[in-house]
């Protein structure tokens, strides 16, 4: 049985990668919905798990345990053929659009690469309108065809990256860091392309960030990730405005805030974000927070919902609904 | 006019290639005051490590070049010194920190020998009392005896960030130049540091310049802010001002161009086009291709810029006196 609101089913899963210091738990017991339509962003420090989370959802690497509902499949169950059926539907775009292009191939091949490898074109003067077509949506003018990625800019980059996912026509698009590697002004060009695009064909994306502001800006709701785990997940004005998670609450008050004047203080975390391989028995951000208590060290809190839409893996917030002087960041904003 | 910390006047600095000069610096003036800190904001390739790197004298010669221009550092310009008095001067009255902590640690020396030997440099201390003048540092960022003994390898980055700064401050330099000191941390991580930095800025009187591409990093730590765009400071003003009343249409798209926090989910407002090759400026004002206030004088001429309120400076005379 499956969600039928979902397009998008994940449950329970862990992967565990073998490394020499012993196996890393990268992520462990993720479960989690998407329907048609949202976004959904993730969150969270670098190591924490988000890139393999999204990579396993598209299979580019397998779960250890755990499976994932696509439309009513279960695509961790799905073999080699149907797989690359299935691939058309889902599709992903990197941080990195310089690392994740072929540096020999010009803008045409890179964006016609897809279609050849399904084989969905009937001519070559069909694939040459659909690259031509592809280019306009993602805003390259057409006198770039024959450019190199080595040639443009990193906006242009991305734009390829984006332009090679929506060639097959998918319905689902993992977003990983697509703009963290851009200055703001050419961020903001991709984000609007991302939404524009969104708006027209109603895609499905799963937006990976570890920038609150660019998060909270495109998403439905938010996933807060530590260590592996969603610590906190919600509609994305819950999660700003009645943070329950003493980590999402850390991580909205370090924000820099572009308007002097507006922080008036901050959670300071104490230490840093322990090793995946070395993981504390209890909850995983228990070393780090202040409002600890002894249950915290011993069992792992399980993500719950407190209010509809609105879960929290805490067992200092569950025992008592609230903490004491809650802090919200809009009460910091004067 | 009180005399500046660190004043510099008409800087032009370039990369000379095969191909031509890649005109990184063109006539960038900026003063910093004992005691404050200057944000130093600009996008990618707009000359901030190449300026910074100039003051500490540390450009690659060739293809760098100062073409011209002064760096006065307590009135005396930093440009006429010799290397000899210049290496004195680093990591002395002047430190640097760079984005990438291991720019400046040494992988096969020890944490408590790499600062104690920054010490004896510039104190002509003991062995001994640098070392434990360098423990006393490393406590003070934050990081423990037991570990002093530890290569920097053995460190996360967070905690290699903070074994600069001790380094840095070890000799209580007059000015710290920090270049994206925070880029490369999570925004937990880069709290702790922002907020180590400042403490530890008060402690020594130290005068910061900070350079970032983060607008919220400069609104919540520096007292100044300069806006560079394609080599030159087109907006400078005391932060509150500048955040308040941009004047600059380039700062004014800047602004506009940041998801905020507080923010709606309605498309952002862009600037058109790219930032300009340097080794092809469009003549006039660099932004004038891009902006949309743009008259015809903006193409051709350079400006100096015009004060525009107490301390606020801004090149662009279409916007000045804030009737656009
Ligand atoms: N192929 C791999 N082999 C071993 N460890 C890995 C591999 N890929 C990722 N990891 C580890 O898994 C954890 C999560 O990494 P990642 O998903 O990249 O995090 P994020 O994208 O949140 O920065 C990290 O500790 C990382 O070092
Ligand atoms: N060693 C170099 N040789 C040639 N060009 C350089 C060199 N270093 C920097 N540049 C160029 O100078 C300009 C300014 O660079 P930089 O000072 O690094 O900018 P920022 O720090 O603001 O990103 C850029 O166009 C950059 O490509
Ligand atoms: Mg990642
Ligand atoms: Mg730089």
């Amino acid at each position: 049985m499956t969600d039928t609101d979902a397009l998008l089913d994940v449950r329970n899963i862990k992967k565990i990668f073998d490394t020499k210091q012993g196996p890393l738990h990268a992520i462990d017991d993720v479960s989690f919905t998407i329907k048609k339509g949202e976004t959904l962003g993730l969150v969270g420090e670098s190591g924490c798990g988000k890139s393999t989370l999204g990579r396993v959802l598209i299979r580019l690497v397998e779960a250890t345990d755990g499976s994932a509902w696509f439309g009513g499949k279960d695509i961790f169950s799905l073999n080699g053929a149907q797989m690359k059926q299935m691939r058309k539907r889902m599709q992903i775009v990197f941080q990195d659009p310089y690392s994740s292009l072929n540096p020999r191939l010009n803008i045409a091949d890179l964006i016609a690469e897809p279609l050849i490898v399904h084989k969905v074109c009937s001519s070559a003067s069909d694939m040459k309108s659909r690259v031509m077509k592809l280019m306009d949506m993602v805003g390259l003018a057409r006198r770039l065809h024959n450019a190199f990625p080595h040639e443009l800019d990193g906006g242009r980059r991305q734009r390829i990256g984006v332009a090679r996912a929506l060639a097959l026509d998918p319905e689902f698009i993992v977003l990983d860091e697509p703009v963290s590697a851009l200055d703001v002004c050419i961020q903001a060009q991709i984000l609007n392309l991302l939404s524009a695009l969104k708006r027209e064909a109603n895609y499905t994306y799963l937006f990976i960030s570890h920038n609150m502001s660019v998060v909270k800006h495109v998403s439905d709701r938010i996933a807060v990730m530590y260590l592996g785990k969603i610590v906190e997940l919600a509609d994305y004005e819950s999660i700003f405005d009645e943070p329950a998670h003493p980590y999402t609450q850390a991580l909205l008050s370090a924000i820099p805030i572009p308007q002097p004047g507006a922080r008036k203080d901050r959670i300071l975390l104490e230490g840093e974000v322990p090793s995946p391989i070395d993981l504390p028995p209890g909850c995983r951000f228990s070393p780090r927070c202040s409002r600890r208590e002894d249950i915290c060290e011993l069992e792992q809190p399980e993500l719950a919902e407190f209010k509809p839409g609105h879960s929290v893996a805490c067992h200092v917030f569950a025992r008592g609904g609230r903490y004491q002087g809650t802090y919200a960041p809009q009460d910091q904003i004067k | 006019m009180e005399e500046a910390l660190l004043d510099i006047q008409d800087l032009v600095i370039h990369y000379e290639k095969r191909n031509g000069a890649v005109r990184a610096v063109e006539g960038l003036n900026l003063r910093l005051k004992r005691g404050e800190t200057l944000g130093f904001v600009g996008e990618t390739g707009a000359g901030k490590t190449t300026t910074a790197l100039g003051i500490m004298r540390l450009l690659p010669v060739p293809p760098g070049r100062v073409v011209s221009g002064k760096i006065l550092f307590n009135g005396e310009n930093l440009l006429d010194k010799g290397e000899e008095e210049m290496r004195s001067i680093r990591g002395g009255k002047i430190a640097m920190i760079f984005q990438d902590p291991m720019t400046s640690l040494n992988p096969v020396i020890t944490i408590d020998e790499q600062i104690a030997e920054m010490i004896a440099l510039h104190s002509g201390l003991s062995h001994r009392d640098s070392i434990s003048r360098a423990l006393e540092m490393l406590e003070l960022v934050g990081i423990r005896r037991e570990r002093a003994g530890d290569y920097p390898h053995q460190f996360s980055g967070g905690m290699k960030q903070r074994v600069v700064i001790a380094i840095a401050l070890a000799c209580s330099p007059e000015l710290l130049i920090a270049d994206e000191p925070t880029t490369a941390l999570d925004v937990t991580i880069q709290a702790q540091v922002l907020g180590l930095m400042k403490d530890l800025r008060r402690q020594f009187s130290t005068s910061l310049l900070l350079v970032t591409h983060d607008l919220g990093i400069v609104a919540e730590s520096c007292d100044d802010t300069a806006i560079m765009y394609a080599g030159r400071i087109v907006e400078y003003a005391p932060t509150a001002e500048l955040f308040g009343n941009p004047l600059h249409p380039y700062t004014r798209g800047l602004f506009n161009s940041i998801p905020k926090i507080t923010g709606g989910k309605g498309d952002l407002m862009t600037i058109p086009g790219l930032t300009p090759d340097p080794s092809n400026l469009p003549p006039g004002c660099p932004f004038h291709p891009r902006c949309g206030l743009a008259v015809p004088e903006c193409s051709s001429g350079i400006r100096a810029p015009l004060e525009a309120g107490e301390g606020h400076y801004s090149a662009c005379p279409v916007t000045l006196g804030g009737r656009r």
